[in-house]
């Protein structure tokens, strides 16, 4: 018989992780807390950079991972380390022993409440890329009502220390040119600004979508973090920032303003860290064993991690992170676990 | 009346409220790429007019966006067509053709 493997959390990383695990032959067990598998992929309408619809990717992760054992709604109540494998309680009453723990619990939005002076929460027409996302998805949203001028603003709680978020979250350029271009597509006649510190569009096509922009709607990027919002009596924004390349500072007029919030770690690291006696770096994400050579093991040996859990990551990085986690996984119960005499020293040898 | 020295200094904030989209769509009309500029600065850097006086097509092409027109006639003023910028530009702006455009279109009243 093979071998239990528990995933915690039902998000592209997981659904993959559990499709290849399974295909090797592997009984795996996914646990989401939601009500519903596919994480933020399943709230988004289509993907950077090609534009993909985000139901077909998801809907293809989806079917792979059919016949895997799934527990929505459901949570660790606790974990007992064995002498090799884990002792899982569930939320749902089930128990479950597991010879190796994935964790891919992903990320959360930043909450753009938080940055007050955008207005998110106080000024009508100030939205998040999430609440854009769902408009096009929905095609529902009273502040949208043919805009003709709109912003974006990047760095929503990325690089922005005073916010306890140092890095960049590095999916919020791409997405940002994406949405820019797709509200293009949907309001023809509007003025569109996005701005900017850097443009960090470094994958594969990403520049491409930038040069559409540009070139074939008209998106204006000026170099500048907007620093203040106020609404006006007729409820448009005012928008102030530098443009750091004029080296003037600048003001807009704007009938919506979207807000690229970054990517946080997830509110369920530190529940997790606890229970699996897992460490966090200063920066909120599960640290890992190296982050060169061994991206998906963490410090506890049987516990692999995989996907935005570790840090910031595109979809694709996402997907591939957890195709090699479930290499890592195989290697470690063909190679390490079965062992049970050299157990120990195998893990000081090969973790 | 004693002169204090105090007078009304016009405001140097960028208002991209009174830019001119019409006049820009003409211009973008003739000549497209003015809307694919990075503003990396290489025709700048090697400008042979812009060691002596201020030219800058970069500038030029910011002014216009900010809805400042004059300032970017005004970059464009001393320029000689000498033709280093269009070999220098990574996006490959036909930047001769650019500024003989931009002067066109923003010099009408």
């Amino acid at each position: 018989m093979k071998n239990n493997i528990l995933i915690i959390g039902g998000g592209p990383a997981g659904l993959e992780a559990s499709a290849q695990l399974q295909r090797m032959g592997y009984n795996v067990i996914l646990i989401e807390r939601s009500a519903k598998l596919g994480g933020h992929l399943a709230k988004w309408d289509r993907l950077f950079p090609d534009r993909v619809p985000a139901d077909e990717v998801l809907g293809g992760l989806l079917r792979a991972a059919e016949g895997v054992k799934c527990f929505t709604d459901t949570d660790i109540r606790a974990i007992n380390r064995l002498e090799k494998s884990y002792n899982v309680r569930l939320t749902n009453g089930i128990t479950v022993l597991s010879d190796a723990v994935l964790v891919a619990s992903g990320f959360d939005l930043f909450n753009a409440v938080r940055k007050e002076e955008y207005g998110y929460g106080i000024y009508n027409q100030v939205m998040t890329n999430a609440d854009l996302e769902a408009y096009f998805k929905t095609g529902n949203d009273k502040r949208i009502e043919n805009p003709k001028k709109i912003g974006f603003v990047h760095c929503v709680g990325s690089r922005d220390e005073k916010s306890g978020c140092r890095s960049c979250s590095k999916v919020c350029c791409a997405t940002a040119v994406k949405q820019a271009i797709e509200i293009k597509q949907a309001f023809p006649q509007a003025e569109v600004f996005c701005f900017y510190m850097d443009l960090r569009l470094f994958g594969r096509h990403y520049e491409d979508l930038y040069l559409e922009a540009q070139k074939e709607y008209g998106v204006r990027f000026i170099r500048g973090r907007v620093a203040e919002v106020s609404e006006n009596y007729d409820g448009t924004l005012l928008v102030k920032a530098e443009d750091t390349v004029a080296s003037k500072p600048l003001k807009v007029t704007l009938d919506l303003l979207v807000l690229m919030s970054g990517m946080r770690p997830s509110a369920s690291v530190k529940e997790l860290g606890e229970h699996l006696g897992m460490m966090v770096e200063e920066d909120g994400y599960f640290s890992v064993r190296s982050g060169i050579s061994a991206g998906q093991r963490s410090p506890q040996p049987g516990i692999f991690l995989a996907g935005a859990a570790t840090g910031p990551k595109t979809l694709p990085e996402t997907l591939a992170d957890a195709r090699a986690a479930a290499m890592e996984i195989e290697r470690y119960l063909t190679e390490i676990f079965p062992d049970a005499r050299n157990y120990k020293q195998l893990v000081k040898e090969r973790w | 009346m004693v002169d204090f020295g105090f007078g009304l200094v016009p405001s140097s904030r960028i208002n991209l409220d009174l830019f001119d989209k019409e006049k820009y769509e003409e211009l973008a009309a003739m000549e497209p790429d003015v809307r694919i500029c990075m503003a990396c600065g290489s025709c700048t850097a090697v400008c042979t007019a812009g060691k002596f006086v201020p030219t800058s097509l970069r500038e030029a092409i910011e002014a216009i966006k900010n809805a400042n027109s004059e300032k970017a006639l005004q970059m464009l003023e001393s320029c000689q067509l000498c033709g280093k910028c269009s070999m220098v530009c990574p996006r490959g702006i036909n930047t001769r053709h650019l500024i003989l455009s931009i002067t066109k279109v923003y010099s009408k009243k």
